[in-house]
Order: structure tokens, then sequence, then C-alpha cells
């Protein structure tokens, strides 16, 4: 018997083998094999499963030694990195053969846990009270060093955000194990251990990073950098967790405030037009938000665009900005210093113009133009304008 | 923290490093480590903002530097004695070596043990680790309550009133003393060295702590003591040659824009 399943190639949309029928769009059917198939498979209609692609099966997925993600949520929406990290615990996972924990703490689990399901998880862990409606400190280090304690996962990953970088050193302290701050890259060795890797000094250098002797590993990461998965109906465990915390009012937070100005969602963006001190000045900006707008694009700046008051800081892209990875970066004007390149070098497609054909922004720019932006960029602008209306 | 006839009397510790300049680095491409030679040693910016914070909110107390560091962090302390801090001490011993974030939080814990404290401020991270992990680190190992990315401090009676940055606003928060906090650097402008303040920096002995003498424990700091290891450091890869759009303005933009729809890049929207 094989496993196997009809291609898109097959003009049809049924195929009937040695009796069995195959729809397309079904998953794996058990068939005998046969010269019928043989030929099928020949034709490229059919696809066989190879088993020697799958990491693990299901049944040698060991208990305990769990793979946990910090799913941090505000007024019961996820910060989108905990939902990114979650894909790569899941990568991770497979290779130690585990499950994929993920810690939920909230005021009310409503679809939170499910959602966490269907984005990777095998295990959701749910504190869920009242107390928990803001984040605090010593009240989630205490339930999460708890957790940990009891469940014994081999490593924690937490999104690199203000709570994250708050929570997770708390907790690395308390349980006295090692934790590796913003990391860009994350694998397991042949030693089953977790490499993490993280620039460092501004992103001059890469490092490698272990936690050898320490249970569990930890590492927090940079938002942006790994890939969510797309939502699959899949099973998981919801866990309750009893809470107990008890009231400490050193520190009472008073007030959330949202600030009232839109900030650019650079993270989420498919495509980021970027412009940089060679854009001129803040009037000549619009021709970037000309583009931008054509292309249905978010707005991204170098520094020293910003700091010239040229757009505002969210719109920073950079070292002390913000990290992106869109389908599309478009660089202007823009050098490309080493702070700039390491918050944007991850995009699927950059393309650089500079009337510097030697500036840096070229050594990671898919496609170069070495030329006027005054010029190029309303040409770019009228010949999106003219293929639309065609 | 005392008040004596109105006037407070707060007694502060601000945790420093010494760093290289990262805007001015060079980095040797084979080995991929950094060319320390001939790169300037600064306080780590966002330190400095802490030592201003608590220069400003100490009233008649006393602001106490404290580093971890080889023995030219003494020049960074000296920088912080001419801002006007009244004490500093360096944690020097080569028993620290190699410390990772962990090992340094326990290092600076002891010595913390040993100076009178209400308030405790750090630099939310420092420039060549980025990590920002020694001060919440710190906080557990005191077992004292912390507030991270304060963008603004005041005091309230014996309370602080704290703005902790998040990434979409901020949060009100007040807090009891002790407490550490760590600032951004949008709490302050750092003040400017006056020539007095050199003449006292230099006037200021720099005390000298080692492992023996704040009582570290051995199996815990230094490289031994740290739970993380560095494997290995490179330069991050180059994409390979980009292509190049020949042409004139209108030529380029046409090509590019033909090269998007290939890559299917607008199917998106």
């Amino acid at each position: 018997m094989v496993k196997v399943k009809l291609t898109d190639n097959y003009p049809g949309s049924m195929l009937v083998i040695d009796g069995v029928m195959l729809s397309l769009g079904d998953d794996y059917v058990d068939v005998e094999k046969s010269l019928e198939l043989q030929h099928a498979v020949n034709s490229g209609y059919i696809e066989i499963y190879d088993d020697t692609k799958e990491v693990k099966t299901v049944d040698t997925v060991k208990e305990g030694n769990e793979v946990w993600v910090f799913a941090e949520q505000r007024n019961g929406r996820f910060a989108r990195v905990g939902l990114e990290i979650l894909g790569k615990a899941r990568e991770l996972a497979e290779k130690l053969g585990v499950k994929v924990g993920a810690v939920l703490l909230c005021e009310k689990d409503e679809g939170l846990s499910q959602e966490l399901i269907s984005l990777g998880a095998d295990k959701v862990y749910v504190a869920e009270t009242i107390l928990l409606k803001n984040y605090e400190t010593l009240r989630y280090t205490k339930i999460i060093c708890d957790m940990i304690t009891k469940e014994k996962p081999q490593i924690v990953i937490y999104g690199a955000t203000h709570i994250g970088r708050d929570l997770a050193p708390r907790i690395a302290q308390r349980i006295s194990t090692g934790l590796t701050a913003d990391c860009t890259g994350l694998d397991i060795d042949e030693d089953g251990l977790l490499i993490q890797t993280r620039p460092a000094f501004g992103g001059n250098i890469m490092a490698q990073i272990k936690c050898p002797n320490h249970k569990p590993q930890m590492s927090t990461v940079r938002p942006g950098i790994m890939k969510m998965l797309d939502k699959q109906e899949r099973n998981g465990v919801v866990v309750k967790v009893d809470v107990s915390i008890s009231e400490d009012n050193r520190v009472k937070v008073l007030k959330v405030i949202k600030e009232a100005k839109r900030v650019a969602n650079l993270e989420d963006a498919k495509i980021i037009v970027s412009g940089g001190r060679g854009v001129g000045s803040a009037e000549n900006f619009r021709i970037i938000e000309e583009l931008a707008k054509e292309l249905g694009a978010e707005i991204g700046a170098s520094r020293a665009v910003v700091d010239a008051g040229w757009v505002p800081k969210d719109h920073q892209v950079g070292q002390t900005g913000k990290t992106v990875r869109p389908k599309l970066y478009i660089a202007c004007g823009i050098s490309g210093a080493i702070q700039h390149r390491a918050g944007m070098q991850n995009s699927e497609t950059i393309i650089a113009i500079n009337k510097d054909p030697n500036a840096m922004i070229f050594s990671v720019a898919d496609y170069g133009i070495v030329g006027d932006l005054n010029k190029v960029i309303p040409a770019m602008i009228e010949e999106l304008k003219t293929s639309k209306t065609l | 923290m005392k008040c004596l006839e109105g006037v407070f009397r707060m007694n502060i510790i601000v945790c420093i490093k010494q760093v290289p300049d990262t805007n001015d680095i060079k980095i040797d491409p084979v080995k991929g480590t950094l060319i320390r030679e001939g790169v300037p040693s600064i306080i780590n910016p966002e330190d400095k903002n802490a030592i201003e914070a608590a220069l400003r909110i100490k009233g008649d107390g006393k602001v106490v530097v404290l580093s971890m560091g080889p023995p030219q962090a003494e020049e960074a302390l000296r920088e912080a004695l001419a801002m006007g801090a009244d004490e500093a001490i360096l944690l020097c011993d080569f028993k620290f070596a190699g410390s990772d974030t962990w090992a340094t939080a326990n290092v600076l814990a002891a010595a913390v043990k040993k100076i009178d404290h209400d308030l405790i401020i750090c630099g939310r991270q420092a420039i060549d680790g980025d990590t920002a992990q020694v001060g919440p680190q710190l906080a557990e190992n005191l077992g004292l309550p912390q507030v991270t990315y304060v963008q603004k401090i005041s005091l309230e009676g014996s309370k602080l009133n704290l703005e902790r940055a998040m990434e979409d606003g901020f949060e009100i928060i007040q807090a009891e003393l002790p407490i550490l906090i760590t600032v951004v650097k949008e709490i302050n402008e750092p003040r400017y060295i006056t020539l007095q303040g050199i003449d006292k920096a230099y006037d200021t002995e720099i005390k000298k702590w080692t492992a023996d003498y704040i009582g570290a424990e051995v199996e815990k700091i230094g490289i031994k003591g740290s739970p993380t290891a560095v494997k290995k450091t490179f330069v991050p890869p180059r994409k390979g040659q980009g292509q190049k759009i020949e042409g004139q303005p209108k030529e380029q933009a046409r090509k590019i824009i033909q090269i998007l729809k290939e890559k299917e890049i607008f199917q998106e929207f």
C-alpha cells in the first residue's frame, strides 16, 4: 500500500485507481501499488506520499520536554510576534519530537486558546482571572515560573516586546537559567540544543548562543522575523492552570493610555516605500507618499529623516527603529548604513533607488536603480497609473 | 528614604556600563570579531539618562554610581562623578570576566547589598548587547519590584509616579520604594559636564571592590557561572550582487514595474 493524492496537474477533478476514488483537494488515500498507478504517477497526475520527508510521526512525540511559547495578549488581542514564534516553535518541536505548548495569561479566554491551537499549539496552558486584566511583572512572573517548575518545558520563547523583555529576564533569574535577547534565528543542533542567533554591536556581528547546562533554554525573539503559520483546523488540548497569586500593591498600574495617533503598522505591511536623506526635504517626501499610495504600501524612513523631523519616529526602519520583512521594500534615497540594513534586509524583494552607485544599500538590493529619484519615482507612479487603467 | 524638615533624602544607586561607541565600530571580516583598538569608549547612552534622572530626584540624598568592568571602566565612573554623582564604585575582578546577564546581575546584587539605597536606576539597555536584561534580573535577585521603559518620573510623598512606555502608548504607574527602574532616553536630556564637575571628579576616590569583598558566590559569576555561552560569531552574510536596472528614468520605471508584475507582488491587493 502507498499513500497517494491527486495533483493539480490532473485535468479532471476525480480519478479512480484500482477501485479507489481520488478527488482533487482530498488528503492522502491508501491504494495498492499497480501498473495503473504507476502510469498516473508518471503522467504527473498523482503524488505519492514521501514518508522520508516527515520528520517525526505522532507516535514518537515524547511527553513533557515541550517547546513553549509565551502568547502575549493585551485586551484580548495577541501581540503578533507571539503568533510568529508559535510557527517557529512548531518547527523546533518537530525536530525534537515533542509538543508545542502555548502559555496564555488573560482575564477571559474567549476564543484565544482556540486561535493558538489553529496556529500551531498542541497544548494551551491557560491562567484566567480578573487579576490578569493588565500586565503586571510580579504576577506574570509568579504564574509562569510555577508552570515551568511543574511542567518542565525544555525551551521557552517570548516575543521581544516591552512586556516580553520585562518578563523573561525576571523569570530567567528566578529559575536560574540562561536567556538570550532579541534572537533573529532559532534552530536545534545535533545534540538537541537550541542554537540562538542574535545580532550584537548594532547588527555588525551575529552571535550564536547556547545554554547547554540549564533548562529551560529561553529566548526572546525580535518581532517581524519568524513566519506565522496559516490558520488550520487542528486538535489541541486546553489545560486550565490554578492561579495562586497574592495582592502585591508595591507597583500599581493606574491607567493604560493608548496613544491616539495612528502608529504606522510597518511590521504587518506587505509593501513598504521608504525614504532617506536623498529625498531632499520634508516637502519632497510627498513623492514617496504618492508612490506608497499607488502601491497600497506603508511609508518607512531612515533614521536621518526621522531625526530631521520630516517623518514621525514610528516610521523608522532599522536598528533603533523597526525590523520589517515585507514582500517588497523600496528604498529611495537611502544610503544603507548597517543600522538601516539590519532592519530591512530580510525583506523578500528589495529595490534600491539611489544616485550614488556605491551606496551600501545596493549590497542588499535585488534590483538596483542608479538614478535621480525625482525622475524615477514620478515615472514609476505614471507607469503604475497607466497599467491600472488597462 | 528619610524626610527631614521637608527635605527628602533619597539614596540612589545607578548602574552603568562602559561600552564601545557602536557608531564607530570596525569588524574583522575574517574572524568576525570586533576590532576594539582605537574605538572610543563611552558611558552607555541610556545609563547617562539614568544618572541624570537620579541627580534630579535625589533631593538631599546621595547618588552612587556602580559599574562592573575592567580597570579602564574607571573613566566612565569619572565622567559620572563629573556629572554630579556623589560616589563611584568599580566592581573589578578577573573572576567577573565573561559574565552573561544572569551572572552580571548576581555580581551587581552582591554589591548593591552593601550600599544603602532607596532606589536603583539602570539604563534600559546597553548599545553593545541590546539585551535589556540586567535591570530586571538585578531586581529579581534583590527581591525588588521593577518598572522598565520609564519615560517620566516624579516623586509624590514617598511614592514614585512613573510613566512606562509601551509600543502603543504608555502606562501611568504609582510605585513604592524601594524599587528598581530602567529608563529610556526620552526621560531627559543628560547634562553637560562643567569644569567644576571635572575637578570634583578627580578629587573623588573611586572605590574598587573585588569578588571576595562583595562576597559574590564564585560558582554564580564569570564565564563559568554563566548559563549562556557564545559558541560562534560571524559577520552577517550579504546578498549576492543584485540586478542593475539600466536606462533612462522612464525606461527604468517601466522595467521595474514589469518585474514586479511578473513576480506577482501586486496580486496581494
